[in-house]
């Protein structure tokens, strides 16, 4: 009788602590996930005139929050994709001379339709579409 | 002088008896035989991470993180405060070298066979220093908040996120975000200053303690001499004065090389800027790293990525369970496993750091 009164107590102190415990690790680990703040929510995004963009030239525009790179292949012509390798999260490069997306990381190419020729990228990167609204371009996510 | 020390010694040894230290200094004796050079190894790091506690807390007095100001206060800190270039070549240089002598030491313990029983606990606290001092590289080397830094920090925690389940998680609780943003900076300070230290200095307390109670490892040659033939000195003063000589030395090389090849700080890092040309890690990492280049995309079934990650994994975890590995020594084998298995892991690490930095 006195052992079962003993293995109780035991017992209700054995939960009790281990309630106790994860009152306190929870809060802790709860604490160390950073909240989620808001995406700013971007659709299409205007990166300036025509004429002020040269050729074969390229430049990295805020989407966001995500980089996306726009290149100007052609007269006209320009094609926009993620910016982010696909492989370890870098951030890609035009490259001038073999007409290229490069990544400095890993040395990962992309061809212009941003698929993915030689090096460690798993994925193609992902395609942004470009258009041209009275000599200015507009840049809009796909889908 | 000595009156005064000799009142203060036997003030604190009538209530606190100070028999164990007195019996550890005089007792303590390390064994003289050829490979005796070595046991100055750990020696030397651990000198290496006392200039690292030290010039770590200087630097604390005018680092500010943040993603507007960490990069501007280490700028104020090498171009503006007197002496501040010194103190932080001295760091960066001190963190370097003190990889450099760990992974000595950590070889020449393997070699040796010193990790054997009884001290296989010396050799697992040992490993975990290992790693928490590769931890603290990695999250140092992006408090400057330059370039390099910024993508290598992109690089080496999006490397985490390719585990299964629990990767993504992983890599936003380091990250603090999904990104590489302030939120990460302010995180990797944390850890650098706060909770590295204390973790670490648990795990070397605990090596330390490790060492002082079992007394020096003697290799197998030197166990099976002759009593009369085995040669001894006194830890106290005889060896300690000689670790003290090393710490000298390496000072002076430590001192040498901050005023010779000062670190560069280079550019603020651009989160919507290319990944730079000629972006590596720290050197302690580029075997890793270069592996990780050599892998496809895909690997069987697997990415080439997580591939690479399980693997050095396994072999971490192997490495820091050796002393419980157990292989039977053939007479006729004229070379013991493990010791190949120690070669070919120093071959590797040797190679593929080379071929980082030539490729």
């Amino acid at each position: 009788m006195k052992l079962d009164r003993r293995k109780f107590l035991n017992m209700l102190l054995g939960i009790g602590g281990i309630g106790g415990i994860v009152s306190i690790i929870y809060p802790i680990v709860s604490f160390l996930n950073p909240p989620k703040s808001a995406e700013p929510k971007v659709n299409s995004l205007k990166a300036g005139l025509n004429s002020d963009f040269p050729e074969n030239t390229s430049k990295i525009l805020k989407f966001g929050r995500k980089p996306v790179i726009l290149i100007k292949t052609g007269k006209d012509q320009y094609k926009a994709l993620s910016a982010s390798c696909t492989h370890l999260d870098c951030i890609v490069q035009y490259k001038q001379d073999t007409k290229q997306i490069w990544c400095a990381c890993h040395n990962g190419l992309y061809d212009l339709n941003g698929r993915n020729v030689s090096g460690p990228p798993p994925k193609p990167l992902e395609e942004y579409d470009v258009k041209l609204i009275k000599e200015e371009i507009v840049v809009t996510k796909l889908g | 002088m000595k009156k005064i020390s000799n009142k203060l010694i036997n003030w604190i040894d009538e209530r606190y008896d100070l028999t164990p230290v007195r019996n550890l200094l005089q007792h303590k004796k390390v064994p003289m035989h050829r490979h005796s050079v070595w046991y100055y190894m750990g020696g030397v790091t651990l000198f290496l991470f006392m200039v690292q506690l030290f010039t770590g807390i200087l630097l604390l007095l005018y680092y500010r993180p943040g993603e507007d100001s960490a990069f501007e206060s280490v700028r104020f800190i090498v171009t503006e405060v007197k002496f501040g270039w010194l103190i932080r070549n001295v760091h960066s240089w001190s963190a370097n070298l003190l990889v450099f002598f760990a992974f000595i030491h950590m070889f020449s313990v393997f070699f040796s066979k010193a990790y054997e029983k009884p001290r296989e606990l010396t050799w697992v606290t040992g490993f975990i220093i290992l790693v928490f001092t590769l931890a603290f590289g990695f999250s140092g080397y992006l408090l400057p908040w330059n370039e390099l830094a910024f993508f290598a920090t992109k690089v080496g925690t999006d490397i985490v996120g390719v585990l299964p389940l629990v990767g993504e998680p992983l890599k936003v609780l380091l990250r603090g975000g999904e990104d590489v943003t302030g939120a990460t900076l302010s995180r990797f300070f944390g850890i650098h200053v706060a909770i590295l230290p204390a973790i670490f200095s648990f795990f070397l307390a605990l090596h330390l303690i490790f060492i002082q109670r079992q007394g020096m490892h003697e290799p197998e040659k030197f166990k099976n001499l002759p009593e009369e033939k085995k040669k001894y000195i006194p830890f106290f003063p005889d060896f300690a004065l000689k670790d003290l000589l090393l710490w000298v030395v390496v000072f002076n090389i430590l001192i040498f090389l901050a005023l010779y090849f000062p670190w560069e700080l280079g550019n603020k890092a651009d989160a919507f800027a290319p990944a730079p040309k000629g972006i590596r890690p720290e050197w302690y990492f580029m075997f890793m790293f270069q592996s990780l280049k050599f892998l496809p995309p895909h690997l069987w079934f697997i990415e080439g990525e997580l591939f690479g990650v399980i693997a050095f994994g396994l072999i971490g975890l192997v490495w820091m369970l050796i002393p419980y590995i157990k292989i039977k020594n053939r007479q006729n084998w004229k070379y013991q496993p493990l010791t190949i298995l120690g070669v070919v892991a120093v071959v590797f690490i040797f190679i593929m750091t080379i071929l980082g930095y030539i490729l």
